[in-house]
């Protein structure tokens, strides 16, 4: 049974975790007092609570705002737009270009975090930018949190896209859009109507890569405003952070993990409905 | 749809697997435990840490006491959350869980209940010199069951800080004492006017300095309010409803509304306290603040934020009661411990490591080093410490009117609570009335009705 071993690891690295938060989430175990001594089976008591949360659906409110704006649109939109600009570029501009934009997702995500946080800090890169202009300083971190963690996502994560774009465009054959410009299409028509639908497949897989990505981000936000003013950017991750290790509730933290990988999954079945509409084969 | 497929089973298991990654428990190192083998976690804050200084000290001399015995130093950098949290971490599994360590005063009663302190009463009715330590500081290492579980390094009260320069170029007249919140408040307009680019008097709120909004900021306020603190020891249960808790809520709010504390902004960076003791107060920004007695520590030679003429410069206060009430100044104490793991399997060498690094000399230099409070009395009264630096008789002396934390298993998110009441009103999101509410609420959630008294 050569497929033996690879069953065995799946099931300790991959199912053992999924299978250990399902069992968590319905536990009381904590990381301290009494509870992580005899943690305790006590059913749906950590999905009622959560749902009686003032603070769950604002922050599922957020990472789905978080999610949309900064991974579905921002980096997608951006990281296709680059992705044929680079193409039209000469050599030397779409050289540069990519240097910049993969450069961000080269460093490490703290790394990153900390220049995000430097880039929009009270006095930091942008305001001293903007001083120049002669505006006046905003504290982005604390006047507009979401829209700086939202940014810093979008500068973090548009290389990805862009290379996966960059793949795809590669593999429509030159002979087809020439064919579309032939036949009268301009470049708006020709993009929506012929390179689009040639690379659905890419976009689907890189629509579900960067969802779930973004889905899990904590560094970035955790660094830049550790979900604050007043939890105006608390997503999901870092109110799951904040349970289990702040107030040491690891049942309660475990049973948001599973409501995340919920969304995760839902979104995954709707990119994977995505394909099958388009693609009867 | 072969694509299709093919990619749905991988996406979908990268995405559990991301996603659990947020619930799993930290491995670990997992190294072997040699009988011969102490492993020792502690925080160490910075370059110049004088807890550092200290567990080296002692691993030399308990090396060289004990032939064959190596000490493994594991210190944790970061603030004391992320520490208690690594350290939390570190002692769920008996692989990992170290033979001493330190712990945090308010972490011990919550610890002992989750079986990670070795009970030490027995051994140290065999330490001769457990004598020298004083009993209030004694309390703080003894749990629910009465038994003790640590033993204190130091301690540690809350004062106002202030500089005399600016309190002087505004008229104030120095030494200054206030006697009512009212006297804080008349302070810190006066400065106002005559420095209106000054913060006059400041005091932390919000969620991003953490326990400093409590210990350092708003219990000074609600203990010495009518209503007293967040607890009744008498009745064992939490209070809601309290007329003391909406009023220290309104005199945050005031300072900020009026401009006399940091900015909103400024007071919700995590950071803030390094700005406040490293900048605002040496350049002269910054009339008073409240501040641990520990402050010198940052600003001694050699300190994190030198600054060696803090000594001229600034002036001590204990804080006031709302109206003078008695007993007339309000004060809070927490302190760190050494504590050994209830999994040790050296309990014994685990234990003389511990008294090790107790002794008179090595408690008398981390005291000095570290601006702590003297916990043995023979450390108190050597003359090194009474020098350390001119403010240790001012710190000490409120330890007659300090309070101490409720620090039960629920304290932390209580804690939290509390500090984001703050954060609402001095951000302009709710009154202190609708704060104090939610405050209520959440408490109510937390610990449930029935451990909730209304005032």
């Amino acid at each position: 049974m050569p497929l033996l071993p690879a069953i065995v690891l799946i099931g300790i690295f991959l199912a053992g975790p999924i299978v250990w938060s399902f069992y968590g989430s319905f536990t009381n175990a904590a990381l301290t007092g009494a509870n992580a001594k005899n943690p305790e089976w006590i059913g749906l008591d950590n999905y009622t609570s959560l749902f009686a949360d003032p603070l769950f659906p604002k922050s599922l409110l957020l990472t789905v705002i978080f999610v949309l704006v900064s991974a579905v649109i921002g980096q997608n939109f951006l990281g296709l737009g680059l992705a044929l600009l680079i193409r039209r570029a000469h050599r030397p501009v779409s050289d540069v270009v990519g240097i910049c934009v993969v450069a961000a997702w080269v460093l490490p995500e703290i790394v990153a975090a900390f220049v995000a946080y430097a880039f929009f800090f009270r006095d930091g890169t942008l305001n001293q930018l903007t001083g120049f202009a002669g505006l006046p300083a905003v504290d982005w971190l604390f006047e507009h949190p979401m829209l700086a963690i939202i940014l810093a996502n979008v500068w973090r994560g548009t290389a990805f896209s862009m290379m996966v774009y960059q793949a795809a465009l590669d593999d429509v054959p030159q002979e087809v859009t020439e064919a579309a410009e032939i036949d009268g299409a301009g470049g708006a028509k020709t993009l929506v109507f012929v390179t689009v639908p040639m690379i659905r497949r890419s976009i689907a897989t890189n629509l579900m890569l960067i969802t779930l990505q973004t889905l899990a981000v904590f560094t970035l936000i955790y660094v830049m405003t550790a979900g604050g003013p007043t939890n105006r950017s608390t997503t999901l991750p870092i109110m799951a952070y904040e349970e289990a290790f702040r107030y040491s509730d690891i049942g309660y933290g475990t049973a948001i993990a599973v409501v995340m990988l919920i969304i995760g999954a839902a979104f995954s079945l709707a990119y994977i409905r995505l394909l099958r509409e388009r693609n009867p084969s | 749809m072969r694509g299709a497929s093919r990619t749905t089973p991988a996406a979908a298991l990268a995405a559990l697997l991301v996603l659990s990654g947020c619930s799993g428990s930290d491995g670990g190192g997992g190294e072997e435990a040699s009988s011969n083998t102490l492993r020792i976690i502690y925080q160490k804050a910075g370059d110049a840490s004088p807890l550092d200084t200290l567990m080296q000290t002692t691993k030399e001399q308990f090396e060289a006491a004990n032939e064959g015995v190596t000490v493994e130093l594991e210190p944790v950098e970061g603030t004391d959350e992320d520490y208690n949290t690594r350290l939390a971490l570190s002692q769920r599994s008996p692989d990992t869980a170290p033979d001493v360590f330190y712990e945090d005063t308010f972490r011990l009663r919550s610890d002992v209940e989750a079986g990670y302190l070795l009970n030490l009463d027995e051994r140290l009715a065999g330490w001769d010199e457990w004598v020298s330590f004083n009993e209030g500081a004694k309390e703080a290492g003894k749990a629910d069951d009465g038994s003790t579980y640590a033993v204190p390094l130091g301690t540690d009260t809350r004062v106002i800080w202030y500089n005399e320069r600016v309190l002087e170029d505004a008229g104030v007249e120095v030494p200054w004492q206030p006697e009512s919140w009212n006297d804080l408040l008349e302070m810190a307009r006066t400065v106002k006017e005559a420095q209106p680019d000054s913060r006059p008097f400041s005091m932390y709120a919000g969620t991003g300095t953490g326990e400093g909004t409590v210990m350092q900021s708003f219990y000074e306020l609600l203990y010495g309010t009518e209503s007293g603190g967040l607890y009744d020891e008498e009745s064992q249960k939490w209070i809601a409803g309290s007329q003391g808790f909406i009023d220290s809520l309104a005199f945050l709010k005031t300072l900020y509304d009026e401009e006399l504390a940091v900015t909103p902004a400024e007071a919700l960076d995590p950071n803030v306290w390094q700005v406040v003791l490293g900048t605002m107060l040496p350049e002269n920004q910054m009339g008073a603040t409240v501040e641990g007695s520990y402050a010198p520590s940052f600003w001694q030679e050699g300190g994190m934020l030198e600054w060696p003429e803090y000594a001229d410069v600034m002036g001590v206060a204990p804080f006031p009661t709302q109206d003078g009430q008695e007993p007339g100044a309000v004060s809070m104490s927490g302190g760190w411990t050494l504590a050994v793991g209830a999994g040790t399997e050296n309990p014994d060498l685990a234990f003389e490591f511990l008294t090790t690094a107790m002794t008179q000399e090595n408690l008398l230099q981390y005291t000095v080093d570290n601006s702590q409070i003297a916990v043995r009395t023979d450390v108190a009264d050597a003359p090194e410490y009474l020098q350390a630096n001119p403010f240790v008789e001012d710190v000490s002396a409120v330890l007659d009117v300090t309070n101490y934390r409720p620090a039960t298993s629920s304290y932390a998110e209580i804690s939290t609570a509390v500090q984001e009441a703050t954060e609402a009103v001095i951000t302009g999101g709710a009154t202190p009335e609708e704060a104090a509410a939610t405050y209520d609420e959440a408490l109510k959630a937390i610990v449930g009705e029935e451990n909730v008294v209304e005032e």
